[in-house]
């Protein structure tokens, strides 16, 4: 009977625990908003996050979309063909790059590149007491240090997501055409009359950017929120990778619900 | 300040009761071994923490009463020396005593060299200028932090464990260096620490804490001299005395399982 009792109890102080942090983490993500003024008077500090979040994941970004247009060239060409469809490879692989695999992939691997790294900097930094000197200098971190790096992360995420899905479509081009000989002007062409900018690609471009929030936003809250420990930070790096590959799934699954209600199969 | 008392947690306070007065111009340091609350005073005088009774008040101003603007406007005139310096590790030595001035002055940017490499050579570091966080010994990346602490030229610096983890020889620096620039620039120094031998060739005044109350103070003559049974248990590293050696715990045969026939 005890044990039970006991039992729940640690449900219900877990849940309290759980409901504190998200009302922690909402605030939090207020006060970085309301300092956003400040990373954008100063842009060089946020330009300098854009450079370590965007362009340092330039490699593993385009060399992935590069490998995922491959593979979607193949097995898209392999599926479509039974169906006398080949020439619809064109569609297949933009649609599914632009709409969801663009924005999806980038996303997780700039949770894992970038979003591990901002955390783990924020919280060796809080570590290390830079945080706290800071704040007696009169300098406020969310501004100095928060700010930057979570707007440096929502600007490069969709500009990564967009290389992303423009190197898959390249990649599914060398398999599709090159490789298995579907005819270059159908493919190019199909592509071209079936997606449109809007909704395909604005829609896919929203998401890379409510992506982009959500990862940054993560990113920043686990490294401030970080135990101020060695296992601190490294629990939080793991908390920031799982969180944000979750909450990605998950926000896309609940936008394109919204983006692509009603709209059909194109 | 004045009968400041404050806990993490309300129910068990860390600090009972300081009273505690600096006077301008002087090194004081407080004393007490670890965690007994020493930096806890410096984190309320600072205003990183609101006392829960008392007050604190720096150059006449009530810290706990001032809004953020307010608090952020005193503490451009406060310095203080981290334990371990907190040098930001992302930026060179000179970047990082340049950074207060770049954050809350417009100066000119052969203005702001000037001025840091002043800071730098008043701790005999002007050659390490370009040099990483990383690439600094203890003694000297706690010099780097002594010199960004008086970038702005403060009236009062907030020194914890400058001494701490240091040689002998950089020890000995550092302490010179707090007693020198203290009297050069006029400005007030609060140290907290535990190296009593260091701290009286270079203080004014001392204030003994233990277990969130101040047990004793004094000027350096008077804790030589002293026979309270603390001062001198802490001043002699006597093992056990006031202070007892045993963390509380049950009694010894309890734990074992012994018991008295």
């Amino acid at each position: 009977m005890t044990s039970v009792a006991t039992g729940l109890r640690r449900v219900g102080a877990g849940t309290l625990r759980a409901i504190a942090r998200v009302g922690f983490a909402a605030r939090f993500f207020v006060a970085v908003v309301l300092q956003t003024p400040a990373a954008l008077r100063r842009i060089q500090l946020t330009a300098r996050e854009i450079y370590f979040a965007g362009v340092l994941s330039l490699v593993v970004i385009m060399v992935s979309g590069l490998f995922v247009g491959m593979v979607l060239g193949l097995q898209g060409y392999d599926v479509l063909v039974k169906y006398g469809a080949g020439d619809s490879l064109g569609i297949f692989v933009g649609l599914s790059l632009v709409r969801e695999l663009g924005p999806v992939v980038a996303g997780l691997l700039f949770a894992s590149r970038a979003g591990s790294a901002i955390t783990a900097e924020i919280g060796l930094m809080k570590t290390t007491e830079q945080l706290s000197a800071m704040e007696m200098m009169a300098v406020d971190p969310l501004a100095r240090i928060v700010a930057p790096r979570f707007w440096g992360g929502v600007i490069a995420m969709p500009l990564l997501a967009a290389l992303f899905s423009a190197m898959g479509v390249f990649g599914a081009y060398l398999v599709g055409v090159r490789l298995i000989g579907v005819d270059d002007g159908t493919f190019w062409g199909n592509m071209q009359a079936s997606i449109d900018f809007w909704p395909d690609i604005t829609n896919g471009i929203v998401k890379s950017i409510v992506f982009g929030m959500a990862v940054s936003l993560i990113a920043v809250f686990e490294g401030y929120d970080a135990h101020p420990t060695a296992e601190g930070v490294s629990a939080a790096t793991t908390r920031t990778v799982v969180g944000a590959s979750l909450a990605i799934l998950a926000l896309d699954f609940v936008l394109t619900v919204f983006m692509f209600r009603g709209l059909g199969n194109t | 300040m004045a009968g400041a008392s404050f806990g993490y947690d309300p129910r068990r306070p860390v600090l009972r009761g300081i009273d505690m007065l600096v006077p301008r111009g002087r090194v004081v340091a407080i004393m007490g071994g670890s965690g007994c609350g020493k930096t806890t005073i410096l984190r309320l005088v600072g205003g990183q923490l609101r006392p829960q009774e008392g007050s604190v008040r720096v150059d006449g101003q009530s810290v706990p009463d001032l809004g953020r603007d307010g608090l952020f406007a005193l503490r451009r005139r406060i310095g203080m020396l981290f334990q371990f310096g907190a040098l930001f590790t992302d930026m060179s030595v000179y970047e990082n005593v340049a950074f207060p001035i770049r954050e809350h002055t417009d100066l000119d940017e052969s203005l702001i060299r000037d001025l840091v490499l002043m800071k730098l050579h008043a701790v005999g570091l002007r050659g390490a200028a370009q040099l990483y966080p990383n690439e600094l010994s203890g003694g000297m990346a706690r010099r780097v932090a002594l010199a960004r602490a008086i970038a702005l030229d403060p009236t009062l610096v907030l020194y914890d464990e400058p001494f701490a983890g240091l040689d002998p020889i950089s020890l000995g620096v550092v302490g010179q260096l707090i007693r020198q620039l203290n009297d050069a620039l006029g400005i007030t120094s609060v140290i907290v620490t535990h190296d009593v031998y260091e701290s009286l060739k270079i203080v004014d005044y001392l204030y003994f804490v233990s277990a969130g109350r101040i047990v004793a103070h004094g000027t350096p003559d008077e804790v030589r001299r002293s026979t309270d049974p603390f001062v001198r248990q802490f001043v002699d590293g006597e093992p056990d005395g006031p202070v007892a050696f045993h963390y509380p715990a049950r009694p010894y045969a309890e734990d074992f399982g012994i018991r008295a026939s």
